[in-house]
């Protein structure tokens, strides 16, 4: 099975979408790491047994002739609060929850008699909501990059094949070397990591220079808490982004790839090492693909977690067996980057985007989202919100409709008081910002940043100062010390903040704070370090009066901050028994009896024995 | 502490990667996997056969958060503390667990040798929060209660 020229590869095509089409019903289950942990592998493999016991089970290769059922471990769906997920098609049910001893149910009824089974079905109050498509966590979801996730099965490269895959490479060596820079220029296709830098810009750059050795890099060093976008696409449809990688290392010259995958992601791991493989097999990685002349080796490297390798040229330092650490810049990585060769580096969503723009245009393209940022952007949404997931939306979507009509507004009906976007190099976003669009742009004009895609929603009961302190503990622990500013001066960030935290804070160290937040931006070596204080900057613009109430007032009004916490004695309900004040060890407790007691803050050790005492449950913690 | 007849597992990892001085990461995280933990006789001896200076590798080595110069318990389990499990309190977890096997600040493993416990930015199971993972599986929505239960289905099966 040798996609040898195109020709061959059509033909391929041709016989697995043929039995693909003799998958007469099809069970998808969710097998993304979210699925598995709740156990969809045994799920999987049940369906595989009944349907081998009830019917007929079709495979999709070259000798699948009788039609039957298909079951599939497809990537993740992106809803993993509510899974593990089973999709049937083509009815479009999506199954919530399923556990094991669901499947006999759900085979019975929905594969033999063409029922729904109601009970693991998603409602909207009473009504039950029956296609996938419908519920409001995807209705408002525009799903191109992640338009396979969930809906092939993510281990197969003959369904890639079968869904048009490797068909944007055929069409781009026939495009042409120019031609193809061209259209992702101006696609307008924007980097995915973060920055937003012009991929066709990159490509272009690359293409003009001297040295004719050059590589291909992709950055799958997703290591930003709180985002998934990344591992779901190398998890769901790892084709995708080979192909994206074949098509920038054929348009800018290139014959070897990298793709840098952080530790923490083993199956993800799993998953590529196999597409890498199926690829070879079928001649689409190696020499003279697709009888073009076009020549292309790709391998895989593993981080082991560190997050600076995220950069640029930390991770090709570390490709090449060396501390990821980053270097001085010019030159920059399209002029020297992987072994001192120009090299191409995106992130796994800007290639996969690219096969993609290349099947449909770059006019096609624009057309999505607003003008400067085109097409779509993947978010993780996390945190103390409803529909926790991964989705995907047009750039240009409000803050509004993500969290409120996507995601189903905050936890257990809480206010929503910030999200966190971009993760520690990003900032944060208040109620005043709920209209703003999602784009490169208007971010950054807000001090905030898309990263790489993470929003993790905060209710009321989030303290932003320790917020801050989380991120800023992030940072020093990742900071790869070579640069001054950002090795001592995120230590002394992280010194003041815990200091607030703590209680022991004063006004000045908030001036202080944003003097070195000043400093260590303009001074520090790499990205990590010159965003390192944008948490901190963020909070300190829209919600001063928290530091204001911890550092004056030493008050923490979330009752996160332990040691600002305060015990106090309801009036009303106190009788003036005198229990509390003879259980106080520092005899902070005092009062007459039969009148309501009083607790000395300044001797107060917090330890909550007066707590325990009252009988009237008059003392509370606030 | 490594009996010679070892070192053909190490040699075997070198061939693998057919004694690349590039494939340094790679090579010390098989014999991360294979061992638990890093030994330094092992390390002199990659070192040694890969022609790199004894401080090059220990650089590598102790660079990456991953490696370990210490053993580790039979059961790595690793609490996620990224932002989405910390805002949905992972850090009571991890004191639960740490309180449960007597463990604190500098101490990570016990002395049984049976668990390793160590704090992991964000192991990309967001959705889930909060998550810890035992070697590599994933454990999600989890909470003091659940774990504690886990640590004794985990104590009674290696007993």
């Amino acid at each position: 099975m040798r996609a040898d020229s195109p020709k061959t590869l059509e033909q391929l095509r041709e016989s697995y979408k043929n039995a693909l089409s003799l998958q007469k019903k099809k069970i998808l289950v969710c097998a993304g790491t979210g699925c598995v942990a709740g156990g969809s592998l045994k799920i999987y493999e049940q369906f595989k047994k009944l349907a081998e016991k009830h019917s007929h089970l079709v495979e999709v290769n070259l000798e699948a002739e009788k039609e039957g059922i298909g079951v599939k471990k497809s990537g993740c769906h992106g809803y993993c609060e509510m899974g593990p997920l089973v999709r049937i098609e083509p009815s479009g049910y999506l199954y919530l929850k399923v556990q094991l001893g669901d499947c006999d149910e759900i085979f019975e009824k929905t594969i033999l008699n063409d029922e729904p089974v109601i009970r693991l079905m998603s409602k909207n109050e009473n009504e039950v909501i029956m296609s996938q498509e419908d519920i409001p966590f995807y209705k408002k979801q525009t799903r191109m990059v992640l338009e396979n996730c969930g809906h092939i099965d993510a281990d197969s490269i003959e369904e890639y094949i079968a869904k048009d895959g490797y068909s944007s490479l055929v069409k781009a060596i026939k495009l042409g070397q120019d031609e193809v820079i061209r259209i992702i220029s101006d696609s307008n296709l924007r980097g995915r990591g973060g920055g937003g830098f012009p991929a066709g810009r990159k490509w272009a750059q690359v293409k003009r220079q001297k040295e004719t050795v050059r590589y291909v890099v992709c950055n799958g060093d997703e290591g930003d808490p709180g985002a998934f976008m990344d591992r779901s696409i190398l998890e769901g449809d790892p084709h995708k982004l080979i192909e994206g990688m074949m098509i920038a290392a054929y348009a800018t010259g290139c014959k070897e790839g990298y793709i840098y995958v952080r530790a923490e992601y083993p199956l993800a791991v799993e998953r590529l090492k196999k597409a890498v493989d199926d690829a070879k097999k079928f001649g689409l990685i190696g020499g003279n693909i697709l009888n073009s002349g076009f020549h292309f080796d790709l391998h895989i490297n593993q981080g082991a977690g560190a997050f600076v390798c995220g950069e640029g040229s930390a991770l090709t330092a570390s490709i090449e067996g060396d501390r990821g650490m980053p270097r001085v810049k010019p030159p920059r990585t399209v002029e020297q980057g992987l072994w001192g060769k120009p090299t191409v580096l995106n992130n796994v969503e800007t290639f996969a985007n690219v096969p993609i723009i290349i099947r449909n245009g770059d006019e096609w393209y624009r057309n999505i989202g607003p003008e400067n940022s085109p097409g779509t952007k993947a978010f993780a949404l996390t945190g103390n919100v409803n529909n926790t997931g991964l989705i995907e939306v047009p750039m240009g979507t409000t803050l509004r409709e993500v969290i409120f009509d996507i995601g189903g507004g905050v936890k257990n009906g809480k206010e929503f008081k910030a999200v966190q976007i971009g993760g520690p190099s990003g900032g944060c976003l208040t109620k005043d910002h709920l209209d703003i669009p999602l784009d490169f742009d208007s971010l950054k004009k807000l001090g905030a940043m898309i990263g790489s895609g993470g929003l993790v929603v905060m209710d009321s009961d989030t303290c932003m100062v320790e917020v801050a302190r989380f991120f800023m503990n992030f940072t020093q622990n990742e900071s790869c010390g070579k640069c001054v500013p950002c090795r001592e001066g995120t230590k002394r960030m992280l010194e003041i903040l815990e200091r607030i935290v703590a209680g022991k804070g004063t006004e000045e160290d908030l001036e202080t704070l944003e003097e070195l937040a000043d400093t260590i931006s303009k001074t520090a070596l790499c990205g990590l370090g010159k965003s390192a204080a944008n948490p901190v900057v963020s909070t300190l613009k829209y919600f001063r009066n928290e530091y204001i109430d911890h550092v004056v007032h030493k008050r923490c009004k979330s009752g996160t901050c332990q040691a600002l916490r305060r015990i106090v004695i309801d009036a009303e309900k106190c009788k003036g028994c005198s229990k509390c004040s003879r259980i106080c060890p520092v005899s902070a407790i005092t009062g007459k009896v039969k009148e309501p007691f009083e607790i000395n803050q300044e001797k107060c050790i917090k330890c909550g024995a007066c707590i325990e005492s009252c009988a009237f449950k008059a003392i509370r913690e606030e | 502490m490594y009996m010679p007849g070892q070192y053909s597992k190490v040699d075997e990892i070198l061939e693998l990667h057919g004694y690349n001085k590039s494939s340094v990461i790679a090579i010390i995280q098989d014999i991360q996997k294979e061992f638990r933990y890093l030994p330094a006789e092992i390390l002199s001896y990659v070192a040694k056969k890969l022609g790199l200076s004894e401080a090059k590798i220990y650089s590598v080595a102790t660079f990456y958060e991953n490696f370990s110069l210490e053993p580790k318990g039979k059961y790595v389990i690793r609490i996620c503390d990224g932002t989405a499990c910390h805002v949905r309190k992972s850090i009571p977890i991890l004191n639960a667990i740490k309180k449960a096997l007597n463990l604190s600040g500098k101490k990570h493993t016990t002395d049984d040798m049976l668990f390793t416990v160590e704090t992991v930015s964000c192991l990309g199971a967001c959705g889930l929060a909060p998550v810890i993972t035992v070697n590599d599986t994933v454990y999600p929505k989890a909470t003091p209660e659940s774990v504690i239960s886990l640590l004794n289905e985990l104590k009674e099966k290696s007993e």
